[in-house]
């Protein structure tokens, strides 16, 4: 029994280390974002980074999200005389929740894991040491481009989601189940409001930031080895993924 | 002048250095020699301030690394070049842009003095030609060239060494002992060589120290070193498997 509550103790202690010290790598992180001189051309170069990658798997989450909705909706709404209604719940399906949610998801997988990948093999291979030992800060040069990039890319991406997605369920709404176009429409105008649109902002912020905190992170802090970083990138991929649920939950009850 | 008092460090309740005591005098080439394992990367990083000993202290030029942090210990950077065991090269980079790295980030210089200096030092390192290259498509001696090229461009007065002929072939490594030869005569740094390469490295150090469990148990010119009888020094020069030094 002392064994066990020993164990478990310095378990915990290890854990709060731990969030201790990303505590701390987030705040230094924002702290350099104020700090001149600016890198802006690795921001760009990480603007395009987060996009390009990610920009293809947007597009084929998001009009696929919106199909699905359009289509399980459809049904639903008909139970109870409602298919008018259509295009207001799956714009603020997505906006609100699906957009912000599922784009930042596949970022992760797509971008975030590379990211990790990227400044990992930058670890092991001694090249942060090299910026360090040239009396330049990796901070400035690898992690702050990263997050500065993030907060600008995720609400953009969530908002290409949001868009192809309300298509996504026009085409099934419309061409496949016989909706007329102007009423999926229309209703969507007199129900999305600004508050919505505000929400799901927010949410792809805090999303940008999270994902590139953990993904950065665990790279610049990987273990040894092909080994180290290959575990770097399944957790932070597993750690983005399971906070970015999380994190929507309790913003989504502090919003509502 | 680097000097190193009774530094002490350990990972995980293992102890790797267990007290380093030795003085660099400017301008001299001093060479670590020592079995793998027995901390001289470790001991190299300490002089970079990559690592904070437990005890100990480390002087270079006066100035105590161990108590400095932030700007204060990056303004004791600027006067290091190093060259790392891989090379350490940026892969994103040309050979080019990773040796105009330093000059472009550190200095107020034009992009044609940059530009000047950058081809000069490739023309040093016999890679005239190979700028648009990425680290990705040239060889394991064409990176440490170029690693020397961009440890040299700022001209700093203490150049560290990390293993830099470990997996080349003779003729390669002999170039490239032969490269820090000359740019030692040429910029007149203080050089710190950590290598296991036996013979080779008494041709181009001036002074070698050993390094064992953690301390340094023989240091002497080339010349006192092969001829000591410390029998730890004369196991590793002759590598002889039978003495005192363990094999695993």
């Amino acid at each position: 029994m002392k064994k066990l509550i020993r164990k478990l103790g310095s378990w915990g202690l290890s854990a709060i280390r731990r969030m201790g010290h990303m505590f701390v790598f987030l705040i230094n992180t924002f702290y350099y974002i104020f700090i001149p001189p600016f890198k802006f051309n690795l921001l760009l170069r990480q603007i395009r980074f987060f996009g390009n990658k990610s920009l293809i798997v947007i597009l084929l989450t998001g009009s696929f999200a919106g199909m699905v909705l359009a289509l399980q909706l459809f049904y639903t709404l008909r139970k109870f005389g409602s298919e008018a209604l259509l295009g207001p719940a799956i714009a603020l399906s997505l906006i609100r929740e699906l957009g912000p949610v599922l784009s930042a998801l596949m970022v992760t997988g797509r971008a975030g894991s590379a990211l990790t990948a990227e400044i990992g093999i930058m670890r092991i291979t001694e090249q942060i040491d090299a910026l360090t030992s040239m009396a330049l800060n990796p901070m400035r040069y690898l992690i702050v481009p990263n997050m500065v990039a993030s907060i600008i890319v995720f609400p953009l991406l969530a908002a290409i989601f949001d868009i192809i997605g309300i298509y996504g369920g026009y085409v099934v709404a419309v061409d496949l189940l016989g909706m007329s176009s102007g009423t999926y429409f229309s209703q969507m105008e007199n129900f999305v409001d600004w508050e919505d649109i505000r929400m799901g902002l927010y949410k792809s912020l805090s999303f940008g930031v999270l994902v590139s905190w953990i993904c950065c992170y665990k790279g610049f802090y990987t273990g040894y080895g092909a080994e180290g970083v290959s575990k770097s990138t399944t957790e932070a991929v597993v750690t983005s993924s399971v906070l970015i649920l999380i994190w929507d939950y309790f913003v989504g009850s502090v919003l509502i | 002048m680097i000097e190193v008092k009774g530094v002490e460090k350990s990972f995980d309740r293992q102890k790797v250095l267990n007290g380093i005591d030795l003085t660099i005098a400017d301008k001299e080439v001093t060479a670590i020699i020592g079995k793998s394992g027995s901390g001289k990367s470790v001991f190299l990083k300490h002089l970079i301030g990559l690592l904070k000993p437990e005890k100990g202290n480390i002087l270079i030029d006066g100035e105590d690394i161990t108590k400095l942090s932030g700007r204060e210990l990056d303004k004791v950077r600027e006067k290091l070049g190093v060259l790392f065991q891989g090379g350490a090269l940026f892969d994103s980079l040309t050979v080019f842009e990773n040796v105009a790295f330093p000059l472009k980030e550190k200095t107020k210089l034009s992009r044609k003095e940059i530009q000047e200096k950058v081809l000069q030092a490739l023309e040093d390192v016999g890679l005239r030609g190979m700028e648009k290259k990425y680290p990705a498509e040239i060889s394991g001696g064409m990176k440490k060239r170029v690693a020397l090229a961009r440890a040299l461009i700022t001209e700093p007065t203490i150049v560290l060494f990390d293993e830099p002929t470990t997996g080349l072939d003779p003729i390669i490594l002999h170039s490239i002992h032969k490269l820090i030869m000359m740019t030692h005569k040429k910029y007149g740094f203080t050089g710190i060589i950590i290598s296991h390469e036996i013979p080779e490295i008494f041709e181009i150090a001036d002074r070698v120290a050993m390094l064992h469990n953690g301390v340094i148990v023989e240091v002497g010119t080339p010349e006192e070193i092969k001829n000591s009888s410390n029998p730890l020094v004369r196991q590793f020069i002759t590598g002889s498997l039978e003495g005192p030094i363990d094999l695993f």
